[in-house]
């Protein structure tokens, strides 16, 4: 099954090459691994020392010291980092497995202002006020507008292409945005809670929030790394996976279960962060080939890595104040973006 | 029926002409033109008929006689105030924004081709609307140079755009400016974020576009600007449906290319002033040039759609300002609302491919 997977990525431009890569390309995703675990070591460690007030690593050892709260809420900040930044990762390489579009990325298709207009309404309109009550409403909006943009952009005479996927993505972001606000302005208390939620930020969570969304990560998680395989049958295209004996509807629900899952978990957690999971699973597959495989496992290890090494550069880059990661994987991500836009393959309606 | 007998020169009559023939051209050739007066009328009086509602009804109703009496100077207790301070500039610069947004959308629209290259979906508008908010936060500008800064954010991204999509502009232009859009929005909302009031209104009108905070200098800024600006645009705007063929059809035809770029430029002016003065109220400029479009029968007509972005912004600030009582919503959230949704049945029924 792996042999043949790399072949089928049809959608991006085949990165497998002559017969001496193929041999290369074996040993690749572990080397690979050793890289992201590295960098992921290196971008934990830097964001439990690494801020407006510098710790030094031995501090960490000393519960006595005077900084050792600070290490304390880095600490939680780091899990909450890593929890956010793997769940993107790996929704996003699931969602552009799924979709076999290049851009499918839960920021680009509406699922982050889906999930916020529903958590709107369970704030204002229900009286939710804890995150385990709104966070199925995350789930809900997050589901909602991925199957709405699918559905809206598979309709018309040729399916849905990456350009239909995202302009359907940015206009249910419109409409839910304006919704929001909507809601927002006739209710203060609304607009105070969702005003912090609104940026996107893994800073000032708490230790209970993220024990609260764990077990929606976990679920999502397993369920993600097991699609690896339904995955590579669907990359061959439709016609080809149900001929190796897959039931094409029920591997596309358990995949999108995933994806939503991961995604809305990690909105309700931080809000919207886009573009972790359109530009890490691309950089996974330059470097590890496009089996998924390894590509899931890794991307989830290098959207941790690119959201922390975000949010450490976030909380450094602009003294006193601090950018949020959410904006800083904005401008980390569209590069990315018009990269990939630029190499061409997404075309459709142009 | 009347894409059959599209206007053709007399030079494609042929050989063996028929006396009828000739009639038919005519006919044929002025069908259109009373098409466009009939399209352009109707548009003024709707135009009109939303001013009205806008001015004289809602909360507060204002007789047609008063309007025209508080309009000559006279003290009408209460009325005179809520007229002069709240629904004329509202009503006023609606309609000077809304035209804005109709027309530079459509000069957008049709030079470059593709129905999804508007300026609200490339990111021109939140370019323009991240340099006025820069300028407030940082800087703190006000007057004449915010309009400047959201003049240059507009045209900083623009040609940003334009250069990292490449040449031949097409669908990456589209995905270039979405990605530059959501970059330039987190930027709004971090320098918000770094504002030392949350100031609501502020943020609102930034953001999605808002009449509620209307003064008359800011109006007069639009007036002085629409006085230079309008001209040029008469003048530039006549090459416009011959750039529509395309570039190379066009400079056969006789039509320079830094024309059409000449006229983007200007749109690009248009909407940043637009934006200066009301914010970037959603899918205006989008909405507009089809619009009039499909009114005027497939042919492309820049009045027709200043009109429509006029009535559009008019008639839905009236609906923001009183479909939900008590609560004085901004414009961008009620177009913004009803804007995407026909957004979405565009791409649903395939309309956007016809004309990319």
């Amino acid at each position: 099954m792996t042999q043949v997977a790399p072949a089928g990525t049809a959608t991006w431009p085949s990165r497998t090459g002559s017969e001496e890569q193929q041999s290369v390309r074996d040993r690749r995703p572990a080397r690979v691994l050793v890289l992201v675990l590295g960098l992921l070591v290196l971008a934990a460690a830097a964001s439990v020392l690494v801020g407006s007030r510098g710790v030094a690593p031995a501090v960490v050892l000393q519960p006595d010291h005077p900084l050792h709260p600070i290490v304390q809420a880095r600490g939680v900040r780091t899990l909450v980092g890593l929890a956010v930044g793997g769940a993107l990762g790996l929704a996003g390489a699931l969602l552009q497995g799924l979709t076999r579009n290049p851009l499918a990325d839960p920021g680009i298709l509406g699922v982050n202002a889906g999930a916020g207009l529903a958590m709107v309404v369970a704030i204002a309109v229900v009286g939710l006020s804890d995150l385990s009550g709104y966070v199925w409403f995350g789930f809900a909006g997050a589901a909602g507008a991925m199957v709405l943009v699918h559905l809206v952009a598979s309709c018309g005479r040729d399916g849905a292409t990456p350009v239909k996927i995202a302009i359907a993505g940015a206009a249910i972001t419109a409409a839910a945005t304006s919704w929001t606000s909507a809601m927002l302005l006739t209710d203060r208390r609304t607009m105070e809670v969702f005003r912090t939620w609104q940026v996107g930020t893994i800073g000032g969570r708490s230790l209970d929030v993220l024990l609260t969304c764990l077990p929606f990560l976990a679920a999502g998680v397993l369920l993600g790394l097991a699609s690896a395989r339904l995955l590579d049958a669907l990359a061959l295209g439709e016609d080809l996976a149900r001929g190796l004996g897959r039931r094409i509807w029920r591997d596309r629900l358990v995949v999108g279960t995933a994806a939503t899952l991961l995604a809305g978990t990690a909105t309700a957690l931080a809000g919207p962060v886009a573009f972790v999971g359109l530009a890490v699973p691309h950089a996974i597959r330059a470097l590890a080939g496009p089996a998924h495989t390894h590509l899931l496992g890794l991307s989830m290890l290098g959207g941790a890595v690119l959201t922390l090494a975000a949010d450490v550069v976030g909380r450094v880059v602009l003294p006193p104040s601090e950018v949020q990661v959410g904006i800083m994987t904005a401008l980390v991500g569209v590069p990315v973006l018009v990269l990939l836009v630029r190499r061409g393959r997404t075309g459709g309606l142009g | 029926m009347t894409d059959l007998l599209t206007p053709t020169g007399p030079h494609t009559l042929g050989v063996d002409h028929r006396p009828g023939d000739v009639a038919l051209v005519r006919a044929a050739r002025r069908r259109p033109a009373r098409r466009h007066r009939l399209v352009l009328a109707g548009l003024t009086l709707l135009l009109v008929a939303a001013f009205a509602t806008r001015t004289l009804l809602g909360d507060f109703t204002i007789t047609i006689p008063d309007f025209f009496r508080i309009l000559g100077g006279a003290e009408i207790p209460g009325a005179t105030y809520i007229l002069m301070e709240s629904k004329l500039p509202r009503a006023v610069l609606g309609v000077l924004v809304g035209l804005a947004f109709g027309v530079s959308g459509a000069i957008f629209q049709s030079s470059l081709h593709n129905p999804l290259a508007s300026p609200d979906i490339i990111g021109v508008s939140v370019g323009a609307s991240a340099a006025g908010v820069f300028g407030i936060v940082v800087l703190g500008l006000e007057g004449w140079a915010l309009s400047a800064a959201a003049v240059v954010g507009a045209l900083v991204t623009s040609l940003a755009v334009r250069l990292l999509a490449g040449p031949g502009a097409g669908h990456r232009l589209v995905l270039v400016g979405i990605g530059t859009a959501a970059v330039l929005l987190s930027v709004v909302q971090y320098l918000f974020t770094r504002a030392d009031v949350w100031d609501a209104h502020l943020v609102l009108r930034w953001l999605t576009g808002s009449l509620n905070q209307t003064d008359w200098p800011t109006i007069r800024i639009l007036l002085v600007l629409a006085a230079l600006l309008v001209p040029l645009l008469g003048w530039l705007a006549r090459s416009l449906r011959i750039a529509e063929l395309g570039a190379d059809a066009a400079a056969g035809l006789g039509v320079p290319g830094w024309r059409t770029e000449a006229l983007l430029l200007l749109a690009v002016v248009l909407v940043a002033i637009a934006v200066a003065a009301a914010g970037p109220i959603a899918f205006v400029a989008f909405l507009a040039g089809p619009t009039a479009r499909a009114l005027n029968g497939g042919r492309m007509t820049l009045l027709g759609a200043g009109l429509v972005g006029a009535v559009i912004v008019v008639a839905a600030d009236h609906l923001a300002a009183y479909l939900v009582p008590d609560v004085n919503y901004p414009v961008g959230v009620v177009t913004g609302a009803f804007g995407a949704p026909f957004l979405l049945w565009l791409l649903a029924t395939g309309r956007t491919s016809r004309r990319s």
